[in-house]
């Protein structure tokens, strides 16, 4: 429960702090590939071998069933 | 929880504020109204690792394994005369792999160690003139012991200035599981021509070498999950994303070839698992441009499920623009969690235990995963080939407190 406290509190921090309203010319920065909020395509593999190979598995954009992942 | 009450209540505040914020004209200029291909991207990875807590061996025993993963991905795009854009996704996934474990679902060794997964799928979405998104896709995966269809949609908002938005998606699969289990465990029958494996009511599945599949029932096991997504743009250099999903499951849950090996007895059962599962991830992800050359991405995520398996994911990655064109990004994540208490390693279960397992993914470990990403973008086209916009190479190496270890280097040519 702690947990789920603190992350609501950050979240509200950031949301808090998040007024600017940010104007589409001044977005070269966020618009930079690099900053997409998610897994790049080449992470595909990747986070498949890790929802296989741990007992935790989701809220990053990746599938959640699908696959066997048996061995 | 008067105060988490009032933190959702000033988030749903400060959506609503963020959804009516002024208008933008959009000046962009003439787009064709034709089907048009947008961009393509061939990702292959190839993936080794090392351990010795194999589930098929009931938790010990080798779990060498190669895998080559294949994902060819494929969009186009077009908009209408109100200016709606449709996107149109088609991926092709083939994996081939090898575990040495897949080997001893034959107790000789004599099984097939290799295997074969095809997944194709077809995505549709429509961004809206007025903000809306909506989306549909379908797929299927085919494995030797395991076939799955699936089924997806999603709906989502994004505000006038484009700086928040929300996005739900909703998934379904529909899995077949094989029930292909230990040679030791199938009945069968022994006479001077050999020997014949039957189902529990007397269909053969193995004679004389040859396999009957078709007559190797299955189970189902199905997957229903629900993802809300909220991005905001927090200033010209910060952006954050929070995510939660809810996953739940149903019907045949373990695995037919995980043995289980008792202290009270000397024969192995297979693995046993409760045939519903529920799982609550909650992440939050950010990305921060600090200066001109240094992007700061940072990942955190709290699992919970009803197998009583707690997680704590946190990963940062630090992409470093050496020029416009060219990034290097190390990355480092750190996993940890808590075991089921399903499971138990080789021969310290109990027979009267409900549920049992030696599967070493429902244990208590930590794992760390580091690595580095090239990423190179020309203006001239990778290799001064025009179409070839991007060449992207990640490798990583990931360790495991129970002694797995792996290697896993991923390549994506993207061709716009």
């Amino acid at each position: 429960m702690v947990k789920v406290k603190l992350m609501l509190a950050t979240i509200a921090v950031l949301l808090l702090t998040g007024c600017a309203d940010v104007k589409a010319y001044q977005k070269n920065k966020l618009n930079d590939s690099e900053m997409v909020l998610g897994d790049r395509k080449i992470q595909k593999t990747e986070s498949n071998f890790e929802s296989y190979r741990e007992g935790a598995s989701g809220a990053n954009g990746g599938k959640v069933g699908g696959g066997c992942g048996c061995n | 929880m008067k105060k988490i009450c009032l933190t959702v209540v000033g988030l749903c505040c400060m959506l609503l504020s963020a959804f009516s914020q002024s208008d933008n004209i959009d000046t962009a200029s003439y787009r064709s109204k034709k089907l048009q291909f947008d961009e393509a991207h061939l990702v292959s990875g190839y993936y080794n690792q090392t351990g010795d807590h194999s589930a098929v061996t009931g938790g010990t025993g080798t779990q060498k394994l190669n895998d080559v993963a294949n994902i060819f991905d494929l969009q186009f795009v077009k908009w209408n005369n109100a200016n709606n854009k449709y996107t149109w996704n088609a991926q092709l996934g083939i994996d081939y792999h090898t575990a040495a474990s897949q080997a001893y679902i034959n107790l000789s060794g004599a099984s097939n160690a290799g295997g074969t997964r095809v997944y194709p799928s077809l995505n549709w979405n429509v961004e809206k003139n007025n903000g809306f998104t909506f989306g549909a896709g379908a797929g299927i995966s085919y494995e030797y012991n395991y076939q799955s269809i699936n089924g997806n949609f999603s709906i989502g908002k994004i505000s006038k200035n484009k700086n928040t938005e929300i996005n739900f998606k909703g998934e379904a699969f529909f899995d077949q599981v094989t029930l292909i289990e230990p040679s030791e465990l199938i009945p069968k029958v022994t006479t001077t021509s050999g020997t014949t494996y039957t189902t529990a009511s007397g269909n053969v599945i193995r004679s004389g070498g040859d396999e009957h599949k078709a007559n190797i029932p299955t189970s189902a096991r199905n997957t229903f999950s629900g993802s809300l997504t909220l991005s905001h743009v927090i200033n010209k250099n910060f952006q954050v994303a929070v995510i939660a999903d809810g996953v739940a499951q149903s019907g045949f849950l373990s695995l037919p070839f995980h043995r289980v090996y008792f202290k009270d007895q000397d024969s192995a059962k297979i693995e046993h698992l409760p045939n519903t599962r529920y799982k609550l991830p909650l992440g939050v992800r950010f990305s921060y441009f600090a200066g001109d050359k240094i992007i700061i991405k940072a990942y955190y995520r709290y699992y919970t499920d009803s197998w009583g398996i707690k997680a704590n994911t946190a990963s940062i990655e630090v992409p470093y623009k050496v020029s416009p064109f060219f990034s290097i990004s190390p990355f480092y994540r750190y996993y940890i969690q808590t075991a089921s208490p399903y499971f138990a390693p080789y021969k310290e279960h109990l027979t009267s235990d409900a549920y049992y397992s030696s599967n070493y993914d429902y244990s208590a470990f930590t794992s760390q995963y580091f690595g580095i990403n090239f990423k190179i973008t020309p203006k001239r086209g990778v290799f001064n080939i025009p179409f070839f916009n991007t060449l992207e190479i990640r490798y990583g190496r990931y360790t495991q407190t129970t002694g797995l270890q792996a290697n896993n280097i991923a390549i994506d040519l993207k061709f716009k």
